[in-house]
């Protein structure tokens, strides 16, 4: 699966640095989860870690902060994204330094 | 689905294709079909999700849908949990394996090699940390550096599709056209 990296980093550039209607460094934090005011916080804090409390009133909200919902679409796109990158990315680091130990098991 | 967009906000090309593909299939499109068909241009992970699913591996198809309904249910999200049970059950041709596992890890009727990175992959969707010597126990357990990798892969896609599936809160389909779409997705894939 040697093409998985390449898609991977395709896909994470396409949705912080493509085009899109919320701007970038709106994108980039909730990618980050970090760096946002309330109602984001709150929007993007679930999609990353809790992402079935998700509610129809933290959407509205996000509606009445000023939003589109193409601009909510997006955020809610780079959080998840952001989420399982974190995860993944630190997974294959915990193979990597299985792999290179030489006092692994097997 | 949470987002009107999501529904009803597609190009008319593509509003054209939702409407063959009710026609085709018999019934409504399921909503991660809506999702994927939405600004393809900005999202559109179908290649990483195929590639994770259908392209080489070690593992079976049906071992890798396993691992997606797996992470789905991780991730707390009915809609990939139903839809990737359907799609492995089918491919496995073994309702009781998938049933199993998904209820019990420790007791189901599985390879040691597939229950070790199903507990890894689970250990990592749900946030815990995730060192060496969680690593060096499915190696241990017989799964290759290479499978592991696999794996992981299969995790990105559904940690990204699971959460999606919550935070737009898509419809729980009927089984029928769950069943539907779990004999697309293996003759087609997710492209």
């Amino acid at each position: 699966m040697t093409d998985i990296a390449q898609l991977h980093r395709e896909l994470v550039a396409r949705v912080l640095g493509g085009d899109g209607m919320a701007p970038p460094d709106l994108r980039r934090a909730a990618f980050d989860d970090a760096n946002l005011d309330e109602p984001l916080r709150t929007l993007v804090g679930k999609v990353a870690h809790h992402a079935r409390l998700v509610t129809d009133d933290d959407i509205a909200a996000a509606r009445a902060a000023g939003l589109s919902e193409d601009q909510i679409f997006e955020i809610v796109v780079c959080a998840a994204i952001g989420q399982a990158d974190r995860q993944y990315t630190g997974a294959l680091a915990a193979l990597a330094a299985a792999t290179a130990d030489p006092g692994r098991s097997k | 689905m949470r987002l009107q967009i999501l529904d009803r906000g597609h190009r008319l090309p593509t509003k054209a294709l939702l409407a063959v593909i009710r026609v085709v299939s018999g019934h409504p499109v399921v909503d991660a079909v809506k999702l994927a068909l939405y600004r393809p241009d900005f999202y559109g992970a179908g290649a990483l999700t195929h590639e994770a699913m259908r392209g080489r591996s070690d593992w079976s198809v049906g071992d890798r849908e396993l691992m997606a309904a797996f992470v789905a249910q991780t991730l707390e999200s009915p809609f990939c949990v139903a839809a990737h049970s359907a799609t492995s059950t089918l491919s496995l041709g073994d309702t009781a394996k998938v049933t199993a596992t998904l209820a019990d890890l420790d007791t189901a009727p599985i390879e040691e090699p597939l229950r070790a990175t199903l507990r890894m992959l689970g250990k990592v969707a749900s946030e815990q940390v995730i060192d060496a010597d969680d690593m060096r126990a499915v190696l241990a357990a017989g799964a290759t550096p290479a499978q592991i990798e696999d794996a992981l892969a299969v995790g990105l896609a559904f940690g990204i599709t699971a959460r999606l599936a919550n935070a737009f809160d898509f419809d729980l389909a009927t089984p029928a056209a769950m069943n539907s779409g779990a004999k697309h997705l293996l003759r087609r894939g997710y492209r």
